[in-house]
């Protein structure tokens, strides 16, 4: 498994009129073509900063991103972002909300319209395309969210605690299914979490970052031997408990 | 079973009933407070506890309003009235929604002009009346820009507050949906605005009415508002009274129309 993409050294601090607050300090790991990777750490660590990174929305203060095509090219890979809620827009129907990013890309061809007809199908939502999204379940908006990400079809997505708004029993339902569908698309993926046991059951390797400013602490492979993606199989294979609570100690001894 | 469904039909239907009856119950006191007042003004003006001559009532201000038709110039007036509150009003919007938008694109722009808004927002526009008058003279161009002056700077406040209301994480998703600003605005942020600019817009209605009569008092030859002060120069006071009421009948028309062309917004938007 090759990476796609590397970071190296990579530094952030936010700055205001009472001085420097460092976000990020050194962080560096790669990430594989097709891999799933989360990362979890202390609330407030800088997990989000260091998506908006990755994703191109804040260039870093130090350090470099490598980008390792399999062609060898060095184009910035297209990356699919997801957002904590599903925002899709209520003065929109559920088809012009999937349709949203090829909109503003002016990319409205037959071919990713075609594609766009054929996630609906797949996913359920042909016969709510003209509804809007207040008239779906929670499960069904994230997946239409889904959509609109995949509408430009990016090599890379990013999850930024996206099920978070869910409630408990929708969630667990919701990120199996989401991500079951984001590996049939063989794309690679990060997600940020706080949910150790989403963490575990989801994702092929754990990057656990320390509090403010954030560092990679540990990088933990996860290897469970049930895996089906489904949170609750997942929490009964028997190295579940192991990983949950190196988590745990790494999280909870922080200093 | 069937008689559960039943039971909740027949509550269903008399919940809908009271409800119906409730709202009869208040249009019906609603006819009978303005009655009331019909009456009771009609009886003191004929018992003499009043004096007609200054305080009018209501058959003199119905014979009034049938004369000024008549003669065909009440109509006139109320046209005039009529056209100058509608024109303030679209061109209040207009600018006002041009100018929120500036100050959206440009945040420096925003900081930069804020306190000069704020200062003409809390000033009394009719002290600006008698400038116009000596800039554009007396006319109906004064008129429009007196109503102007009453509802633009409180527009473009509220309408650049909504704006700035916008949430910043759809914006984000913009972004990372490869958009720039002005995908934002346009997919985002003015949509988003719509019922905060509605309820904007049914204040501003209002607020160009009061531009226009107080333009009209001061530079008309037309309107109600000229009718107004006319009347009470020549203590003519059936006239000022009919004028008001027919002002009163004029804002509730406004107010109502703006209220059914958001209530049609909203339908269709399903806002």
């Amino acid at each position: 498994m090759s990476n796609i993409l590397e970071l190296k050294n990579i530094g952030y601090s936010y700055h205001n009129l009472h001085g420097e607050t460092k976000a990020l300090e050194d962080i560096s790991f790669g990430v594989g073509e097709g891999e799933f990777l989360a990362i979890v750490g202390p609330s407030g660590c800088g997990k989000s900063t260091l998506l908006s990174i990755i994703a191109g929305l804040l260039p870093p203060e130090r350090g470099t991103i490598l980008v390792n095509n399999p062609d060898g090219s060095i184009r910035y890979p297209g990356i699919g972002y997801m957002l904590q809620r599903d925002h899709l827009f209520e003065w929109r129907t559920v088809y012009r909300n999937v349709t949203l990013g090829l909109e503003i890309q002016k990319k409205m061809t037959p071919e990713r319209l075609e594609t766009i007809e054929r996630l609906l199908r797949e996913y359920g939502l042909e016969k709510f395309r003209d509804k809007r999204p207040s008239e779906l379940s929670g499960g069904m908006k994230q997946r239409a969210a889904l959509i609109r990400t995949l509408a430009l079809d990016p090599q890379l997505l990013l999850l930024d605690e996206p099920f978070s708004a869910l409630d408990y029993q929708t969630r667990l339902t919701v990120s199996a299914d989401i991500c079951r569908l984001i590996r049939e698309t063989g794309k690679t993926m990060i997600i940020i979490t706080h949910d150790l046991s989403e963490a575990i059951s989801l994702a092929d390797r754990i990057i656990v970052l320390s509090g403010r400013p954030a560092r990679v602490k540990r990088e933990i492979p996860v290897k469970l031997t049930l895996k089906d993606d489904s949170l609750l199989a997942a929490r009964n294979a028997p190295e579940f408990q192991d990983y949950f609570n190196r988590l745990w100690e790494d999280l909870t001894h922080e200093k | 079973m069937r008689n559960k469904t039943e039971k909740e039909r027949t509550k269903q239907e008399e919940f809908m009933r009271r409800h119906r009856r409730h709202h009869h119950e208040i249009a019906l006191w609603r006819a009978l407070v303005f009655l009331l007042f019909l009456a009771l003004w009609e009886l003191s003006a004929d018992l003499h506890w009043i004096d007609s001559f200054f305080f009018s009532s209501p058959s003199r201000v119905a014979l009034c309003f049938v004369k000024q038709i008549r003669t065909n110039s009440m109509l006139s007036h109320i046209g005039v009235t009529l056209f100058e509150t509608v024109a303030s009003f679209l061109l209040v919007l207009l600018f006002s929604l041009v100018m929120s938008t500036l100050l959206w694109c440009s945040t420096k722009l925003s900081e930069v002009l804020e306190p000069y808004l704020v200062v003409l927002n809390s000033l009394p526009k009719s002290a600006l009346a008698p400038l116009f008058i000596v800039w554009l003279g007396t006319g109906a161009k004064t008129i429009i820009v007196a109503g102007i002056s009453v509802a633009l700077f409180g527009s473009v406040i509220s309408f650049y507050t909504a704006f700035r209301q916008a949430d910043s994480e759809k914006i984000t998703l913009i972004r990372t949906l490869g958009g720039n600003r002005r995908d934002a605005f346009l997919k985002v942020v003015l949509p988003g605005s719509v019922p905060m600019l509605l309820s904007t817009a049914k204040v501003n209605i209002g607020l160009a009415l009061v531009g226009v009569i107080i333009g009209e008092f001061l530079a008309a030859r037309k309107g109600l508002g000229y009718l107004i002060i006319y009347g009470s120069q020549v203590f003519q006071l059936d006239m000022v009274i009919t004028s008001i009421l027919v002002l009163c009948v004029i804002a509730l028309l406004f107010y109502k129309s703006v209220q059914i062309i958001e209530h049609q917004i909203r339908i269709r938007f399903k806002m």
